[in-house]
């Protein structure tokens, strides 16, 4: 699988890995005082691949995802700390976090984009979707206007909205949910980026949109060989497209596995609890108890607890064990960490 | 099995009070204007209350011998009129008239506005399109002149003089409510309260009104500032309070003719004016601040 | 027995607490004054169903499908076009304001954003004794607290709670505090609004559990509108779904999920992503957008992203008929072998 992120891991073999956070921070400054929002992330996407980000609100997922590109709130309200290195074109990695704004601006778009939750309000509502799309390509690529507008059309094509040079005129509020999210990915797409960022893409979507998204992310990746970072607290999302899943709590990662052995051998309580929780189309109509739940509430960024962030709401707590101390993120199986102390004895436990 | 589990303490979710609490109290203690503002007004009505019971002189006594006299001569802290008699008594004495008027006039404006904007703004369509239009219209009178053509034309007594100051500014704070109650009628603790079948009355006053407190807090201190200076024109151009009566506005009248002779009796009672109508201004600008949550940058 | 949906002799019996009948909500849009055309957004048209008492009927849609519609006209908060509304036997359709505020006790609604639904400048305690106050149920101001700490107790809060402002409250919490406010005269109806689309995950399991035990503990009947299938397929015991103001399928749970006779049912339910990465699914995916409601295709409005669509799907709307017992569907077309949820 490759090296783990953490402390003692030597540098990153082979270039395929895109994107190297080392223990990011994100701190923000509230009147009521400084709240970490993101503490100690470390996690690589390699070409190509699918990492899912899974959390619900107050995990830090959204804030790492607008750490990574820049987009937080600048100095006074927000500190950031740690690495975010991406491999720009030229081969070379760069620090996103201390680069200068003109390089950030390079990279963003054009090596790396992202796309947002409401694509009503990420488009400008008095431009046209064509405006929207060739500003992009103008900027990054240098290309002229009439071949800016012919890729545009083109793109708007790729992503499966017909009439397509049609549609370059029309202004956002002219195009449904589905097809405005569409028109998002295609303008950030536009530049071919190496690595898409999407930030719950699909919630705000109905059902049968969502997989008509999900399917043209799929292809697209196919397509051209890009990586997704894909934020969601949808399980079953996760379970069709990713490739690797980290979950989020409270601002850290508590687990981070391939698909398959984070669905079927999750060892972090949170995780097991919300695959328990979670309400599944195919057990419908049988299962008729009541779901395992989690009981509590989930943490804000106020008021997290001293030791694991999660032991509040844990059924597998242990006095003196658990909230003494923030547990380390270790690898419980090649490729698999969990940051819980007590997860081999709670495998354990389950076994017997 | 407990029912969905309510383990965890209550203490993880809790924010300090909003509204009169908390957050919106440190944020008017922000406010340096503000506190300044209120502290005068606050020492403005004690002193007009208190005061002219412990001077050695009322605002009546005239005192022949030392007419005109400057501030700080003759035992008389601020001087005296043409009359001899002691300013700083007539100053305050005028205060209480004046603040009197000028609170009047804001509660009853407030009482008429808050029930046109309250009917208009939960009904909305036609009754409200009809209120409103008429609103517009009332609005469309200069009211300066209004104020000065009825009084000329009535014998101006106090009592009337507050009811058309109140009549000439009602229309703002219709203007105000109405727009708040037009907005949080749509919200959905709103239409829960006409789900579990809530009269309008009780929707009107007991769920949408107190949401719009903040807005009419910081009119009716605007308001007070607007109707104090109403008060000053009117009396000024001598339509208003009628001497003996003291007032600011008549003394303000009085000190006409004296204005090179004695202009102490011209700055004081027109600084008293703006003093009093400044301090308002900054007491609304503050209750604004603080009542408005998005002042706070998240 | 099976309330009819439809065609055939409608049967109305002592079991049907709420039912629907030809249900409209038209929408007029005025195009300019001169013009003679009246457009209308036909939200919900033609819709019947009933809710039987003590069971949990499920509405399913997507945007556009009018489900949020139907909650509301239930409740009477939007008054209908068309159709007939009764409630317990009563035609409540064009009841006056006072009349329906009997009724309004025995029907409740819990809404859907758990931050909106609550007024933020009144107390718990206040917030929840509302329909005690509203209908005079409470005899003392004791007997108000009792009741106002049983309700609280029921959803599982503390008594403690009902000083306090609902933003001292997370959505989880305020989502139960609305329950209660909806419990606690005690109503025969619940309808629930997207009653958990708004919460975490984790928090989304412990209010459905809540109103699972609800249910049996009170012998409540819920008119549940939701879009998540699978919290749907959960908690109901019948579903119905609709698709542009108009119901295509209704049946139990199970025969939904297990044998669907609608194409969109089917396409709704190989939509539904499941969280096992080690099915293999090969999902059904609908061409294009959901059509307007302003101009819905002729026929069959379903028809222009429905891959068994043919011909004389344009030509009439096809009525609800019934395919077994308590499943009907809204197809002309009999023959189709449409594939389960799973």
């Amino acid at each position: 699988m490759g090296p783990l992120p953490g402390p003692e891991r030597a540098e990153p073999s082979g270039d395929d890995i895109l994107l190297d956070v080392r223990h990011l921070e994100v701190a923000f400054r509230l009147p009521a005082g400084r709240a970490f929002a993101v503490r100690d992330v470390s996690f690589t996407v390699r070409r190509g691949e699918t990492v899912a980000l899974v959390g619900e609100s107050g995990s830090g997922k959204s804030v790492t995802s607008l750490a990574i590109l820049g987009l937080t709130p600048p100095k006074p309200f927000c500190d950031m700390s740690g690495q975010v290195l991406l491999r720009a074109r030229d081969g070379g990695m760069r620090d996103l976090l201390t680069v200068p704004d003109r390089e950030m601006r390079q990279l963003r778009g054009a090596v790396a984009s992202m796309i947002f939750q409401e694509p009503m309000t990420s488009f400008n509502p008095v431009l046209t979707i064509g405006d929207q799309i060739a500003e992009t390509l103008l900027f990054h690529l240098k290309l002229s206007k009439h071949a800016a507008f012919d890729r545009s059309a083109e793109l708007l094509d790729l992503v499966g909205i017909p009439d397509a040079r049609k549609r370059l005129a029309n202004f956002p509020h002219q195009l449904s949910g589905g097809m405005r999210q569409r028109a998002m990915i295609a303008m950030a797409l536009a530049c071919e980026p190496d690595l898409l960022i999407a930030d719950e893409p699909t919630t705000a979507l109905d059902v049968t949109i969502q997989a008509q998204i999900i399917e043209l992310l799929q292809r697209l990746q196919q397509r051209s060989g890009m990586a997704i970072i894909f934020i969601t607290h949808n399980l079953g999302v996760v379970a069709e497209i990713a490739d690797r899943v980290m979950v989020m709590y409270g601002g850290r990662i508590v687990e981070q596995a391939d698909v398959v052995p984070m669905f079927k051998n999750p060892l972090m309580p949170y995780t097991k609890g919300l695959l328990q929780s979670v309400p599944r189309l195919d057990l419908a109509g049988r299962r008729r108890g009541p779901l395992a739940a989690i009981p509590g509430n989930v943490p804000t960024i106020l008021n997290s607890p001293p030791g694991c962030g999660f032991e509040p709401r844990c059924g597998f707590a242990r006095l003196g064990e658990c909230e003494v101390a923030v547990p380390v993120l270790e690898e419980a199986m090649p490729g698999h960490a969990v940051r819980c102390v007590r997860w081999s004895q709670i495998a354990r436990e389950a076994a017997s | 099995m407990s029912v969905g589990g309510m383990s965890a303490p209550l203490s993880d979710a809790a924010t300090p009070r909003r509204g009169f609490g908390g957050p919106a109290l440190r944020r008017f203690y922000r406010h340096h204007l503000a506190l300044i503002g209120g502290t005068i007004i606050l020492l403005m009505v004690l002193a007009c209350a208190i005061v002219p019971g412990v001077l050695p002189y009322t605002d009546t006594f005239i005192d022949i011998r030392h007419r005109f006299a400057p501030p700080f001569t003759g035992g008389h802290l601020l001087g005296t009129d043409q009359l001899g008699r002691d300013m700083l008594a007539r100053l305050l004495m005028a205060g209480r008239i004046s603040l009197a008027v000028g609170f009047l006039a804001m509660a009853l404006s407030m009482v008429i506005g808050i029930v046109v904007g309250l009917v208009a703004g939960y009904y909305g369509g036609v009754i409200g399109a009809l209120f409103m239009r008429f609103v517009d219209a009332v609005l469309c009178f200069p009211t300066i002149f209004l104020l000065l053509a009825v009084s000329a034309l009535i014998r101006p007594d106090v009592t009337f003089i507050i009811l058309l100051i109140a009549c000439t500014a009602w229309m703002e704070v219709a203007r105000i409510v109405e727009a708040q109650i037009r907005a949080l009628r749509e919200r959905d603790f709103a239409v829960a309260a006409e789900a579990l079948g809530a009269s309008d009355m009780r929707i009107m006053l007991r769920e949408l009104l107190p949401n719009a407190v903040a807005p009419i807090v910081v009119s009716a201190t605007l308001n007070v500032a607007h109707a104090i200076l109403a008060e000053a024109y009117i009396s000024f151009l001598g339509y208003g309070i009628q001497p003996p009566t003291p007032s600011w506005g008549n003394m303000l009248d009085n000190a006409q003719s004296y204005l090179s002779s004695a202009p102490w009796l011209a700055i004081l009672p027109g600084g008293m004016i703006a003093l009093a109508v400044t301090s308002f201004n900054f007491l609304g600008d503050g209750f604004r601040d603080a009542l408005d949550p998005r002042t706070d940058i998240k | 027995m099976t309330p009819d949906a439809g065609q055939g002799a409608p049967d109305r019996d002592a079991d049907t607490l709420l039912e629907v009948r030809d249900l409209r909500k038209w929408y007029p849009i005025k195009r300019s004054w001169l013009s003679r055309e009246r457009e209308s957004v036909k939200a919900v048209d033609g819709v019947s169903f009933g809710v039987r008492r003590g069971e949990v009927l499920s509405i399913v849609g997507e945007s556009g499908s009018g489900k949020t519609t139907i909650g509301r006209l239930a409740m009477r908060l939007i008054e209908p076009t068309d159709g007939t509304i009764r409630f317990d036997g009563h035609d409540i359709t064009h009841l006056s304001r006072r009349q329906m505020r009997p009724i309004r006790r025995r029907m409740q609604l819990v809404f859907q954003d758990p931050y909106a639904s609550l007024n933020p400048r009144k107390p718990v305690s206040s917030i929840v004794a509302a329909p005690l106050d509203i209908h005079g149920l409470a005899s003392s101001a004791q007997d108000r607290r009792e009741k106002v700490a049983e309700a609280l107790g029921l959803v599982g809060l503390s008594p403690d709670h009902a000083g306090r402002y609902p933003h001292e409250f997370s959505g989880g919490q305020r989502q139960r505090i609305g329950i209660a406010r909806a419990l606690i005269s005690r109503p025969d109806l619940l309808v629930a609004d997207e009653p958990v689309s708004a919460l975490d995950v984790s928090v989304q399991a412990q209010v459905v559990n809540l109103m699972l035990e609800l249910k049996e503990r009170l012998g409540l009947t819920i008119l549940l509108i939701a879009h998540d299938l699978a919290v749907v397929g959960h908690i109901s015991d019948r579903i119905a779904v609709m698709y542009l103001g108009r119901l295509v399928e209704i049946a139990p749970v199970r025969a939904l999920f297990e044998s669907p006779r609608h194409p969109y049912t089917e396409a709704l339910l190989s939509a539904v992503p499941i969280p096992d990465p080690t099915l293999d699914r090969r999902r059904i995916l609908l061409k294009g957008d959901i059509p307007s409601p302003l101009n819905p295709p002729s026929g069959c409005s379903f028809r222009t992203r429905c891959p068994y669509a043919v011909t004389a799907c344009g030509e009439t709307a096809p009525p609800l008929a019934e395919v077994s017992p308590g499943h009907f569907k809204a197809c002309i077309r009999d023959d189709l072998a449409l594939r389960a949820a799973f």
